[in-house]
């Protein structure tokens, strides 16, 4: 029952957002820089959330060209 | 017409208005258990994210963010970035459990623990602690329809009789309708959350102050502590941060109502974009917390943070623009309100009931008690809205706690050959045990980590030591554990 795991360099990518917004908090929790008016921790994570989406695309490139070759394989 | 009336009569419409849609999407369909809890199993991509969109935003990030961005200030930003991880998480696990779902004919979360562990005594804890941990949740939802109501009527209709009127439409609502057309009323709460976050979240800062910089810049020249962790409380700093976070994001697709959703997706990989997209949607989070935070300086000293938001956009507008706001905010309670019950139902007659009790139930008879159960759940979390006190932020940490013990038995379940039920059961046990005791008495977050996480290391460190003991099945023994395979993918 146990499924494949999911490609290396595609867990990879998701551990970027994780050491980005949760496990690097202590670099980035402050008010300055102020970025467009906001305080320097709030923009950090607003920025990392399109960062996320980014890194989470280029995964599923990843998953999918795993998934052609498999076809192409069987 | 006076203020009160005119904002109650737009939350009345609006609300009104998603029940038309829901009843018009549930009626021409005949409901059978499938239909009502997986919705047949047909959503596509863009049902799919109405109806994870329509689980995620709830009152919880509509009021309760707010409030927290009000009362606690720094810590709030864990929100921001346990939903964002939480969806990174799910781009991993739900296209397999949406895999086994499909191969199996899986309806719910303990259906999945039945299936890998072979054991019905632990898919009916799974299903035990499954439904008494979305009660919080549920009870979260029901308090945040008081407040809206309350304050929208100009205190004219008390918090506890808002609350009773709540509960009845609700549990009316999913009486008759099911899963489909709770995706549907997701479009119109949709539309208007995102229109309500952004006029509140650019309207009030701007009214107050100006715009989002200055207001920034007022509250860190009075009050530069609130902006950081741990904000306006002592114990809520970076360690409980990074656990809290950890926590929070393994135990989101943990959720019983999130697994089930899972099973209505058409494939995996629907799931996969799904994620991809969605935590870009977190971004309208960020305007409530402005909102939070306007309102630090603005109506200082209210009883309750989670009547922040609320309070002050009766004082910065027209009451009209209040309705359509507290109109939004009543569907994004009803909507994650409907699903939660409907989950909680079927999994309590479906999971516990019938392998335990009734084994020679029918599908149709699952079906009619589940919509009993629906005014049982009603309410229990009825009368534990009306009798706690507790914060909207801290419920859902507590909801958390316990589904994210979930999480070992899944994830290893999915990927990990050796985990046996044992190990599972056992570490489940000791999960749940240790957050009922950490937080019964009082000691969440213990000495600075959050609660939830430190059982679900314990958790994790009992699964595997015990697999690792129990000899490893035999290829033959284990298909036997599986339960009956697809009939359809025979057929």
């Amino acid at each position: 029952m146990p499924v494949k795991k999911p490609p290396l360099l595609a867990l990879l990518l998701g551990l970027i957002p994780f050491a980005a917004m949760c496990f690097s908090v202590a670099l980035w929790d402050r008010i300055d820089p102020i970025i467009l008016g906001i305080p320097f921790n709030l923009a950090w994570l607003l920025c990392w959330i399109v960062l996320t989406t980014l890194c989470l695309w280029a995964a599923l490139r990843v998953s999918a060209a795993r998934e052609k070759n498999d076809d192409g394989a069987s | 017409m006076s203020s009160s009336a005119v904002s109650m009569a737009m939350i009345i419409g609006i609300v009104g208005l998603g029940v038309a849609i829901g009843f018009l999407a549930g009626v021409r369909r005949k409901m059978n258990l499938e239909q009502w809890t997986v919705g047949g199993r047909g959503f596509g991509a863009v049902l799919m994210f109405l109806l994870m969109a329509g689980e995620i935003y709830t009152t919880f990030s509509f009021l309760g963010a707010s409030g927290w961005a009000y009362s606690r200030g720094g810590p709030t930003l864990y929100i921001l970035a346990y939903v964002t991880l939480g969806y990174v998480v799910s781009f991993f696990i739900l296209p397999e459990i949406w895999e086994v779902g499909r191969k199996y004919r899986l309806q719910t979360q303990s259906d999945f623990f039945n299936m890998r562990y072979g054991n019905k005594y632990l898919a009916a804890f799974v299903c035990v602690v499954g439904v008494t941990f979305m009660i919080p949740y549920l009870q979260l939802q029901i308090t945040g329809l008081g407040i809206i109501v309350n304050v929208a009527s100009f205190d004219g209709i008390g918090r506890t009789p808002a609350m009773v009127i709540s509960v009845v439409l609700l549990a009316a609502f999913v009486f008759a309708s099911g899963v489909r057309a709770v995706a549907w009323i997701s479009v119109l709460k949709d539309v208007l959350m995102v229109f309500a976050a952004l006029s509140v979240g650019i309207g009030i800062p701007y009214i107050h102050y100006g715009g989002i910089g200055p207001m920034f810049s007022a509250l860190a020249e009075a009050r530069p502590a609130h902006l950081t962790m741990p904000g306006a409380t002592a114990n809520l700093g970076h360690t409980w941060y990074i656990s809290t976070v950890l926590m929070t994001s393994l135990g989101f697709t943990m959720w019983p109502h999130a697994f089930g959703a899972t099973f209505t997706a058409k494939s995996g990989d629907t799931l996969r974009r799904n994620a991809v997209v969605m935590p870009l949607y977190t971004i309208t989070l960020a305007f409530i917390f402005f909102v939070g935070f306007t309102a630090v300086l603005v109506v200082p000293g209210l009883p309750d943070g989670d009547l922040a938001l609320l309070t002050i956009a009766r004082q910065s507008f027209p009451a009209w623009l209040l309705g359509v706001i507290g109109g939004a905010g009543a569907l994004t309670a009803m909507v994650p309100a409907s699903i939660l019950m409907l989950t909680a139902a079927t999994l309590f007659t479906k999971n516990l009931y019938r392998p335990l009790f009734a084994p020679a139930m029918t599908d149709d008879q699952v079906a009619k008690m589940a919509r009993t159960m629906v005014v049982v759940l009603s309410v229990i979390s009825l009368y534990l809205a009306t009798h706690s006190s507790a914060t909207l932020v801290s419920l859902l940490i507590l909801g958390y706690a316990g589904v994210s013990q979930f999480f070992p038995g899944v994830v290893l379940g999915l990927f990990w050959k050796r985990v046996a039920m044992p190990g599972v059961f056992a570490g489940l046990v000791a999960g749940v045990g240790t957050v009922a005791f950490l937080v019964l008495t009082h000691q969440d977050p213990f000495l600075g980590w959050s609660a939830g996480f430190l059982a679900l290391c314990l958790n994790f460190l009992i699964t595997a030591i015990l697999s690792l003991l129990t000899p490893a099945i035999l290829p033959q023994q284990q298909t036997q554990n599986l339960t009956k395979p697809n009939e359809r993918a025979i057929a």
